[in-house]
């Protein structure tokens, strides 16, 4: 009897270890719902070519300002191209600018932070006065002054968000290395002879991956909100490439009374996206990092 | 605290040396010469020409000699001249300033009226469904690009009022009511924004405060409720909702620059977004560092408020 309960019971805790995805939907249901929406939005991004009605950037002067309907779902704009399949493959390049610069950025940004909270001293000072600078700008300033250098293109405006988010994701790192640093597991990795790039790759990377991951979905959804307002202010990804910022200038306004579907669509997927991850990013630090504010 | 004063006031100069070194280096980590990116290569402009507009704004020199001349420039408040206009940066600044400077105070009023009662009302209703109402709200508007929401207020205001931004704009002090009516807009879309964070910092902040000892002994002797929240449990709970309010200035940067394009305002976020695509170098190289030297001096302000806000607080 004795043994039949314990067997029952660890093969309980094996079941739930397994249904951590089951535990997750059930503890944070906005979270899950969250992660839901952007499963959506991932699955239009990559069969985009399969999933859209006509071709995103084909002008077709013949069915201008069609309104929505049954041949065109959410309509077409001032060119006779098809709404919901510039929404489509909108998203693709929106996952792309914000998923690179996001995992590009944090992860700069975590090795940074933990290299300067490991050496200390000098390196440290020094990382740390080049962040204060960086942090000196505000987020869409930088990024206007990258463009203003680099000029606009999908490629500039990755990195253009990229490089703010870096001592951004550096400083919250830093301060969680700070104390992984006084380690007993690390003294001991030191006095068994490991080198200092072992230590930092083995013993301090592994153990910031809440935060890491924290930081990385919370930039998701800025790093969205960014893409868009540059390319809105046409500073961003340049055209025809489909991008839902890019939808927004331009027609949507000049047209507005004529076709006011030419503005709602593409600020409802933006928001939707945002708002996605944002829940899916709450729902995270709670569960893997509570005291973080983000 | 006369000794953190200082010792922080000392701080902000090496930080706004970096941030004038990082602005140069950026903007000159261009490929090619400006004059050159700007007057287009060859053939249409003659070598003399370009020559002769490389000194006019300086570039003949060394760089390190171009860089001492801006920073001193700066260091007695000259911007310089800008390549599109030709007229002091200074100058296209001052124009501009007093727009948006209305419209960053309205936006700011606009979230500190909006975050103070709806964060305290969800926080003294937790759980019920006006705390869900006020966070969806504010969590929707972290959502919201407040140049989507610009352009849905014009389609609205278009479409039932028949109303539309005006062309020009009307300054506070010939006509206030036109004034007025011309910035409400812009203000909320930047505002709504604005207030989504502070909103739910003065949610958190009130629900901690009100478990607090002192609450339950105003409660005890037998204060009224009402009391009880604005007397102890806000005031209590304002720091650091003041403190997100500085942080997020950011945010009224980012929103203002969109926001002006939307409702065809011509304030400082229309000159930097023009002056970028124009490529105008200088312009933008001076409006960068502006923003940047606002932004570093907001938070020096920021913290000395948090230190006259809340004396238990000590600065080594």
């Amino acid at each position: 009897m004795q043994t039949d309960l314990f067997q029952e019971r660890a093969l309980r805790r094996v079941a739930r270890r397994q249904n951590i995805v089951v535990r997750f939907i059930r503890r944070y249901p906005l979270g899950a719902m969250g992660a839901t929406v952007l499963l959506i939005f991932a699955f239009a991004a990559v069969f985009a070519d399969q999933l859209a009605p006509y071709d995103p950037v084909a002008n077709n002067f013949a069915v201008m300002f069609r309104p929505p309907g049954p041949q065109y779902l959410l309509g077409t704009d001032n060119f006779g191209r098809d709404v919901l399949s510039r929404i489509i493959f909108g998203s693709r390049t929106a996952l792309l600018v914000a998923f690179t610069s996001s995992f590009v950025g944090a992860t700069l940004g975590a090795l940074l932070g933990v290299v300067s909270a490991y050496f200390g001293g000098r390196v440290d000072d020094l990382i740390q006065r080049v962040t204060d600078i960086i942090l000196a700008f505000p987020l869409i300033i930088l990024a206007l002054a990258m463009v203003a250098a680099l000029g606009t293109g999908t490629l500039n405006v990755i990195i253009a968000i990229t490089i703010p988010m870096i001592p951004r994701v550096s400083r919250v790192i830093r301060a969680s290395a700070l104390a992984l640093r006084e380690m007993p597991f690390v003294e001991a990795a030191r006095a068994i002879g490991a080198s200092d790039v072992r230590i930092i790759f083995q013993h301090l990377l592994p153990n910031v991956v809440a935060p890491y991951l924290v930081m990385l979905t919370a930039f998701l959804g800025q790093a969205i909100l960014l893409e868009a307002s540059l390319s809105f202010l046409g500073l961003g990804v340049a055209e025809p490439t489909p991008a839902w910022g890019l939808m927004l200038r331009g027609a949507a306004t000049q047209f507005a009374e004529r076709a006011p579907w030419l503005a709602l669509a593409p600020g409802i997927a933006i928001s939707l996206a945002v708002f996605a991850f944002n829940l899916l990013g709450d729902a995270l630090r709670d569960a893997l990092d509570p005291r973080l504010r983000v | 605290m006369y000794r953190y004063f200082v010792s922080r006031l000392l701080m902000i100069i090496p930080t706004l040396f970096g941030v004038a070194v990082l602005t140069f280096v950026l903007l000159r980590l261009i490929p090619g010469d400006i004059v050159m990116l700007r007057y287009g290569t060859g053939a249409l402009v003659s070598e003399d020409v370009l020559q002769a507009e490389r000194a006019r704004y300086g570039l003949d020199k060394p760089i390190y000699e171009q860089f001492i001349s801006w920073l001193w420039g700066l260091v007695r408040g000259d911007l310089g001249v800008s390549m599109w206009t030709g007229k002091p940066v200074a100058y296209e600044v001052a124009i501009r300033l007093e727009l948006t400077l209305q419209l960053a105070i309205m936006a700011t009023l606009i979230a500190v009226a909006l975050a103070i009662p709806l964060g305290t009302l969800a926080a003294v209703k937790q759980n019920t469904w006006v705390d869900y109402a006020v966070r969806v709200f504010s969590i929707a508007g972290l959502a919201m690009p407040s140049f989507w929401l610009g352009i849905l207020m014009i389609l609205f205001l278009l479409i039932f009022f028949r109303w539309s931004p005006p062309v020009v704009f009307t300054p506070l002090w010939q006509n206030p009511l036109a004034n007025l009516t011309q910035l409400i807009w812009p203000a909320l879309a930047v505002g709504y924004r604005y207030s989504a964070v502070s909103t739910r910092m003065m949610r958190s902040a009130l629900l901690e405060v009100l478990r607090e000892d002192y609450i339950r002994t105003a409660r005890a002797k037998g204060l009224v409720e009402y009391l009880v929240i604005i007397r102890h449990g806000i005031r209590n709970a304002l720091l650091p909702v003041v403190t997100v309010i500085g942080l997020e200035f950011a945010f009224l940067i980012g929103g203002l620059v969109v926001t002006e394009q939307v409702f065809n305002l011509n304030g400082l976020g229309k000159l930097i977004v023009d002056a970028i695509s124009r490529r105008d170098y200088t312009m933008t190289q001076a409006l960068i560092m502006l923003s940047a030297g606002v932004f570093v001096i907001v938070n020096f302000l920021l913290d000395i408020c948090y230190m006259w806000l809340d004396p238990r607080i000590r600065y080594q």
